[in-house]
């Protein structure tokens, strides 16, 4: 999917009137099947990016097109249409404790469904195959009968990111993929992510913590307070660039030489901790 | 030691401010309400008390009596099980349109304006079906279909539909709506986001919390039997009439039967779906 922000702005809704939007007006073209990694301090406005270009937040300024379509301007009906096409994965994986992991990942394919299908896929699950085989890709096919509250926080985040291989949709926009994850799992994740994309001419947009993956990515977005700092191809991401991002805020640049934020074994309730 | 400023706890005064005014607005009520409990202890009303509870003992437990209690238990039970299923009809869907946790124009921000005004006054039918007692909604179904159980399931089915459409809404919205809101951000439709994301998040609340209200219902078709809506209570009031407390006892006992019924199943239910 192609995708085209001029000035694009946004506010979270419950943000006090006069408060600086969580979003300055950017400029951002991403092609079809480009793949790109944005990382800047928390509160930089990243997440903030990712909902906009997700069409889960109203611009509040600016103009947003999705394939040449501007969303905004679409009945609700055909906007929920394209949301179909959209793919969001939020940084606490939305799964719910009790359900089971294989009706979280085909949860993924509900935009294509039709109601009766998606409540006969309740009653006997409809592609069984499907599922597994996501899951597999991130080393969890034998959780495919778990509920989800019985899994890691870390294996939580993965299955969320397995549901975007079972999604149909040509965008996907995922938010700190690696937050519970060890360095190794981290890895693969990301690994595993980019191929998906690149095999299904999927346009990827993932925010990131660990700059050292980021630059992995063709492009990365550097961002902070609100606005794109620099949008350059990894290799020209360099070391001074990057303090730069994180002036004052260096405790959070996690380069090769730091430790992983997060670990594996994290369980127990996930907080909804990310700052929107 | 006397603490110092910052250890001391800035709540403490508001805390004992509101303690205060709720004894201040509590002490009206009670006068107004002629409370004296005291009463309740005056030789004259132990006396009475004595009689009245003697006269339930012992139970009245003849085979035939048995037999009529039991077939009356049963309808109780059935015309609180009708009730129940009729209520849900009434509250499931008014649920699902009412509750602003499966609206799609909300993601963004603000809900519409037509989608709110709707969701209003479906809350509004709600307030009107639960405002309404059910003893009240059964003295017009009696004089509407007659003396016997249908009035009392109408009455159910209707007090019971508002309350549980309320509650359900209440129950939904105070949940953890994140995997919702992602289903529908993603282009899940509303329903397809209340079975993958809402159902799944809330199904034991509101299981215990219906299992609860058929409790509830059980209750309130005993009460509905002294108008004529059959059951139970209507057998009850008979024997009160006829000062036949031993029949009265034996009833008292079925339904705590039933009652501390209804809590195991509610138990059972909730442990087999945590």
């Amino acid at each position: 999917m192609k995708v085209a922000a001029e000035g694009l702005a946004a506010r979270h809704p419950a943000a006090r009137d006069g408060a600086a939007p969580a979003l300055r007006p950017v400029q951002l073209a991403i092609a079809p099947g480009e793949q790109l990694a944005v990382v800047g301090p928390s509160g930089a406005g990243k997440t903030t990016l990712l909902h906009a270009l997700a069409c889960a937040l109203k611009p509040a300024a600016g103009r947003l097109e999705l394939d040449g379509v501007d969303p905004w301007a679409l009945p609700v009906a055909r906007l929920q249409k394209l949301r179909g096409r959209l793919f969001l994965a939020p940084q606490t994986p939305p799964l719910p404790p009790r359900q089971r992991v294989i009706t979280a990942v085909l949860a993924a394919r509900l935009p294509r469904q039709s109601l009766a299908a998606s409540l006969r896929s309740l009653l006997y699950p409809t592609d069984i195959v499907a599922a597994q085989a996501a899951l597999a890709q991130f080393d969890l096919a034998d959780k495919l009968w778990d509920r989800v509250d019985r899994l890691s926080g870390g294996e939580r985040q993965r299955v969320g990111l397995a549901r975007a291989l079972v999604s149909a949709a040509s965008l996907w926009l995922v938010d700190e993929p690696l937050s519970s994850l060890d360095p190794s799992r981290a890895a693969q994740a990301i690994e595993t992510l980019t191929r998906a994309a690149r095999e299904r001419a999927v346009t990827l947009v993932t925010t990131l913590h660990q700059v050292d993956v980021a630059t992995r990515f063709p492009r990365v977005i550097g961002m902070r307070d609100g606005e794109i700092h620099f949008d350059l191809p990894a290799a020209q991401v360099t070391r001074e660039r990057l303090a730069a991002l994180y002036a004052q805020r260096e405790h959070e640049l996690i380069g090769p030489a730091s430790a992983p934020e997060g670990d594996d074994a994290v369980s127990g309730p996930v907080a909804d901790l990310h700052g929107r | 030691m006397a603490a110092s400023p910052a250890l001391r706890d800035p709540a403490w005064t508001g805390r004992v401010f509101w303690m205060l005014a709720a004894l201040v607005l509590l002490a009206p009520a009670l006068a107004m309400t002629e409370f004296k409990p005291w009463l309740l202890f005056s030789a004259e009303s132990l006396k009475s008390t004595r009689g009245f509870v003697a006269d339930f003992f012992p139970p009245k437990i003849e085979a035939e009596f048995l037999l009529l209690v039991a077939r009356e238990c049963w309808r109780t039970v059935a015309i609180a099980t009708a009730g129940m299923a009729l209520a849900l009809v009434i509250a499931i869907p008014l649920t699902l349109l009412s509750t602003s946790v499966l609206s799609i124009s909300a993601l963004p921000g603000r809900m519409h304006a037509l989608p709110f005004f709707a969701r209003q006054a479906l809350r509004w039918l709600l307030i009107l079906l639960r405002s309404v007692p059910e003893l009240v909604w059964a003295l017009v179904f009696v004089r509407v279909v007659g003396l016997g159980p249908t009035a009392g399931v109408l009455a159910i089915a209707l007090t019971y539909g508002g309350m549980l459409g309320k509650v359900y809404g209440e129950i939904l919205e105070s949940d953890e709506r994140q995997a919702t809101h992602a289903l529908l951000r993603n282009g899940a439709g509303r329903l397809q986001a209340f079975f993958y994301g809402l159902l799944p998040q809330s199904a034991a609340e509101l299981t215990s919390y219906t299992v609860y209200r058929w409790e509830c219902a059980i209750r309130s078709s005993a009460v509905l039997g002294f108008v004529g809506a059959g059951g139970l209570g209507q057998q009850m009031d008979n024997s009160m009439k006829m000062f036949q407390g031993s029949e009265v006892a034996t009833m008292l006992i079925v339904f705590m039967l039933l009652v501390g019924l209804a809590d195991t199943a509610s138990a059972w239910l909730r442990r087999a779906m945590a």
